[in-house]
């Protein structure tokens, strides 16, 4: 069944120069000139509208728009649902989709409001006095201690050292660009924060930027050996990701090529097959196991994260974590970003990262665990603001990716499965992937972060709290809006007014 | 001295250089009416090779030019480094573009020669091809 | 402090000024200028003729440019006697003046063979200098039928200039094709026909016999009407002065790479010498502007003790008729494989021996022929770039990688 498209490309001919510039940056071929009419012409089927076109004409002659064509919609089927039916009768296929969870399920961080000073406490001009922003991630010590001589016990477990408390999190090279890599490595280093190979192995291009890279492991094991862990700031143990709990991941052959094969040390064209479980983790038990031999791998020098999905025993699990000997764990919340993922996982399973973040602060401090480990969440940070919450949520530190790709360029076409990112991004084709320029991505990448950082200084300041460590948990800074007062107990807030 | 260089590596062979050069040499200030239904006659070229690398080439402002040593009417010159044209002066005889080993003098529509001077006669003030260069790979510097 | 004299006040002696001033500021420089007119280059006069530039545009050299670089032009007079035992030329007023470097930039000079009954045709013209085109503006009406001898570069560029002043302009040469020194049978008939769409009538492979009043007697005895006649059958180099003074000439002054003449001191550049073409490896007479600015400057160069080689002369032109312009380099050695490539348009010969692009003739698309040409100064073997590409167009990108780098930098 051939349906009128999602999107229309409105051209105003009138602006058009014929520079063909949305011709040749459209990778989806929408765009094609036709000599004989000397008219530019569009097949409006295959636009993702992703934006490249409108971003790039020089006369501002293209809009694309949502077409107002539609199936006939009831409350129950939307037209998005008859059109998924239509195609998997055709297809008998598993439907596919790339980036977060897009469905109008709540966003918790827009029902939570920051406190400021006013009058008894004053707020804190970041402007004019020193505001610290720095984080170390890792275990603390649960009590001072003295070594036999009585002197202070100043040896901590291996920590990670933030400017700021947010990090690049995971995005494999596979998945994402070199070029992508590249500018996220460079920001990183930049930042004095930490980027997140994903699993895919680390390019030995990248290995220069070691001490600003978080290595991961994950079930596919893929890229894993002794320099590659090594090479690293800290190792990372993927048990889940935020977009797809339950399920692994699956890099088509037709992305494994070139370098991306030699990364992730598999025969060029291979599909690389995570499979859902760590096939030697059935227990806390054999996650531990895992994080002593990476540990024992490393001699002790890094820290160790886990890094699982935001689901139902979410708090349960974290406190089997807090005890596997890991430093960090990092729980991914349901609209966190992915490269392809099955769009009924993707849009079904998991929960939101605040509530998760939330209960799983509660419940290691009840448990008289919450130093074992640092919280770093993610799952759709989108601004200095959500981190601001994160922070007063209980989270040491915060991941992000669907930020940072913007950052970079990204439209959140959602169509990073189809390899054909217009942006340079999502793809592994020469052509797209040199349209984007790490000196520029860098730069981008290091822009939105100071800014985020001058916004979270002066949200504090407006807290009167001049330092991130001290709004850590801090929920009394927090009031919920419009929302039951079974979220608001698991939140751990008050409502606005209370 | 600052001169236009060329970073392949970032070249999308989109072309927009030769519009937006075009643009800002045509004393409009608005693209629309500057190209819109006209041949357009940028003074850079993108070029791709055996390769399908692209590129753009523009004039290289040598320091020993042919083109400025070649003009017949004297309306070619160096001024601060930069080789200007005289647009009153040419008469379009074209022997700039017969003796450029870069093919960077060209013809212009009304048949005399036109070629890159740096954007520093137009309004942009500085190359409007870099400036508008989305991946920068045209790039205006100061190098040894 | 040297004292240089330049005879001559072409290109050729403005290169030399510029190339001694690029070197020391300090000298006086004297140029004998036997025109009353600053330094202009003499191929614009057709473009004056037709309103390309005028009197002003037509300057070189903005009218500072004697005295910024401190020069003294004596205008009007000319040089009679080089003497270069004494370092001295005598000026036709008697005057003599001293030198511790000379430069004879003094060009050429058209060449009018013996026809009888010429000298009754009242008005009759060269086509060389600023003079000979503002009396022949002079000379002119819109009903004048015009009479050109010679359908070489200056007969056809002055018929180009008449065009729109005049009423019929006919050109005629001994030769059986249009400017017969540039271009080949083919060529020269898609200019021709070019020329004729615009009103140019030709009479070729005949010439004058006699003159009788307005009238021309063809040598195959077609007669032609004319009001004005112009004699553009060829120029010569003028060699005199340094030949009465012993310096070694041939058909053009002998000069070296360092533009030295046999003469102690004495420099010679521009159309009065012959030198080196490298693309066919013979020395001849180019008159060629680029190549007399180039040389010029050498030459000052080398006058005032530093160093500078013109040793990459090869003979070429852009000429253009009434749109329709032409590009020729090089030459066409014996046994040279020619390219073609036509259409109605356009020509496209380019002549290859020896893994060399040794010329080529462009007829209508001229666009970045500059790359074809540094292909025939730099004798660059063909089997260094990618010949098939630069056939279908001239492209840096045929050049190879390392050439761009060289060029534009950031290479992959």
């Amino acid at each position: 069944m051939n349906f009128y498209p999602e999107f229309e490309v409105v051209r105003n001919d009138s602006r058009c120069v014929r520079c063909r510039v949305c011709e040749r940056q459209c990778a989806n071929e929408v765009h094609w000139y036709d000599e004989d009419g000397k008219i530019l012409l569009s097949d409006e089927s295959k636009c993702v509208n992703c934006q490249r076109c409108v971003s790039l004409c020089p006369t501002r002659a293209l809009k694309i728009v949502k077409s107002d064509c539609r199936l006939r919609e009831n409350a129950n089927y939307s037209d998005q649902t008859i059109k998924e039916i239509y195609r998997q009768a055709e297809t008998g296929g598993v439907l596919l989709s790339s980036m977060g969870n897009p469905n109008p399920l709540p966003v918790y961080w827009d029902k939570i409001l920051i406190n400021a000073s006013q009058v008894t406490n004053p707020p804190i001009d970041p402007l004019r006095e020193p505001m610290e922003t720095k984080v170390f991630l890792g275990k603390k010590p649960e009590k001072i201690s003295r070594n036999e001589d009585g002197t202070l016990n100043t040896e901590l477990p291996p920590q990670l050292s933030l400017t700021m408390p947010v990090m690049f999190s995971a995005m494999s090279y596979g998945s994402i660009s070199y070029n992508a890599h590249a500018s996220l490595a460079r920001a990183a280093e930049k930042l004095g924060i930490y980027y997140n190979t994903g699993e895919g192995g680390l390019h030995e291009d990248f290995y220069r930027f070691g001490k600003n890279t978080i290595v991961q492991v994950a079930s596919g094991r893929f890229g894993v050996h002794k320099d590659y862990l090594e090479a690293g700031a800290a190792i990372e143990i993927k048990m889940g990701q935020g977009a797809k709990p339950g399920i692994g991941g699956h890099l088509p052959g037709t992305k494994a090529v070139g370098d991306v094969s030699k990364t992730r040390m598999i025969p060029e064209g291979s599909d690389a097959i995570s499979p859902a479980p760590h096939h030697d983790i059935y227990s806390i038990e054999d996650l531990r196991q895992l994080v002593f031999s990476l540990k024992e791998a490393t001699e002790y020098r890094l820290p160790v994260i886990v890094k699982v999905a935001a689901v139902h025993n979410i708090a349960a699990i974290a406190s089997g974590i807090a005890r596997s000997g890991a430093d960090i764990i990092a729980i991914d919340g349901f609209r966190g970003g992915t490269g392809a993922a099955p769009t009924r996982i993707r849009d079904n399973v998991g929960i939101p990262i605040e509530l998760a973040l939330a209960a799983v602060d509660k419940r290691l401090r009840d448990e008289g665990i919450r130093n074992n480990v640092s919280i770093v969440c993610g799952g759709s940070i989108r601004s200095a603001s959500d981190v601001v919450k994160a922070i007063a949520l209980g989270a040491d530190a915060c991941y992000v990716a669907t930020a940072a790709c913007l950052a970079m360029g990204c439209h959140l076409c959602r169509s990073c499965h189809t390899g054909k990112c217009n942006w340079g991004i999502a793809t592994q084709r020469p052509d797209l992937v040199k349209r984007l320029n790490p000196e520029i991505g860098y730069k981008r990448l290091v822009n939105l972060m100071d800014a985020w950082r001058h916004e979270i200084k002066e949200l504090m300041g407006g807290m009167g709290i001049n330092s991130i460590e001290a709004l850590r948990g801090n929920r009394l800074m927090l009031r919920g809006v419009g929302l039951t007062e079974k979220e608001l107990e698991i939140l751990g807030i008050g409502h606005a007014g209370e | 001295m600052k001169r236009i260089f060329v970073k392949e590596e970032w070249c999308l062979g989109c072309h927009l250089c030769e519009y937006n050069c075009a643009f800002a040499n045509s004393g409009l200030t608005d693209m629309v009416k500057a190209l819109k239904d006209k041949k357009i006659y940028p003074r850079v070229r993108v070029e791709t090779d055996e390769d399908g690398i692209t590129y753009a080439v523009s004039c290289r402002h040598c320091t020993n030019p042919l083109c400025v040593k070649s003009c017949i009417a004297g309306a070619l010159s160096i001024q601060d480094g930069v080789i200007q044209i005289d647009h009153n002066k040419c008469v379009g005889c074209l022997t700039c573009v017969l003796v450029c080993p870069h093919g960077a003098v060209v013809e212009d529509e009304k048949g005399i020669a036109q070629k890159c001077e740096l954007c520093m006669k137009n309004s942009c003030g500085a190359p409007a091809c870099v400036a508008g260069c989305p991946n920068g790979a045209i790039v205006y510097e100061e190098r040894e | 402090m040297k004292r240089y004299v330049i005879i001559g006040n072409g290109v050729a002696a403005a290169g030399c000024i510029e190339g001694i001033r690029s070197v020391e500021h300090e000298s006086e420089i004297t140029v004998i200028s036997a025109e009353e007119h600053p330094v202009y280059c003499r191929p614009l006069i057709s473009y004056y003729l037709e309103k390309k530039t005028d009197l002003q545009r037509i300057n070189y050299r903005s009218p500072a440019f004697y005295a910024d670089n401190g020069v003294k032009v004596i205008y009007g007079k000319s040089v009679t006697k080089i003497n270069a035992d004494t370092r001295q030329v005598t000026l036709n007023t008697g005057e003599t003046l001293p030198y511790d470097a000379l430069c004879n930039a003094t060009g050429s000079a058209p060449f009018v063979p013996p026809m009888k009954g010429l000298e009754k045709v009242k008005k009759q013209f060269t086509f060389m200098t600023l003079d000979d085109t503002l009396a022949l503006e002079q000379a002119v009406t819109p009903e004048s039928r015009v009479l050109i001898i010679g359908a070489g570069l200056i007969g056809l560029k002055c018929a180009e200039g008449l065009h729109k002043r005049v009423a019929e302009i006919t050109v005629c040469d001994l030769a059986p094709r249009v400017l017969s020194s540039i271009l080949d049978d083919t060529c020269a008939a898609m200019m021709q026909k070019h020329l004729e769409a615009n009103g140019i009538q030709f009479c070729l492979g005949t010439s004058a016999s006699e003159f009788t009043g307005n009238k021309a007697k063809m040598q195959d005895g077609r007669t032609i009407d004319f009001d004005v006649l112009v004699l553009a059958v060829g120029v010569r180099p003028n060699t005199a002065l340094i030949q009465e003074a012993g310096g070694k000439v041939n058909r053009g002054i002998l000069v070296d790479a360092k533009c030295s003449t046999s003469l102690p001191d004495v420099y010679a550049a521009g159309d009065c010498t012959e030198y080196h073409d490298v693309s066919s490896g013979t020395d001849k007479i180019m008159a060629l502007m680029p190549n007399a600015y180039i040389q010029g400057h050498a030459s000052g160069v080398n006058m005032a003790g530093g160093s500078e080689s013109f040793d990459c002369a090869i003979p070429m032109n852009s000429i253009g008729f009434f749109g329709l312009h032409c590009h020729t380099a090089g030459s066409q050695p014996e046994g040279c494989q020619m390219l073609e490539e036509a259409d109605e348009e356009h020509i496209k010969r380019l002549f290859v021996k020896d893994d060399r692009l040794t010329g080529f003739m462009l007829i209508g698309h001229t666009h970045r022929t500059g790359i074809y040409t540094a292909l025939v100064r730099n004798q660059t073997p063909l089997s260094t770039v990618d010949f098939e590409r630069l056939k279908i167009e001239p492209q840096i990108a045929a050049l190879g990688k390392e050439h761009r780098s060289r060029v534009l930098k950031g290479v992959i």
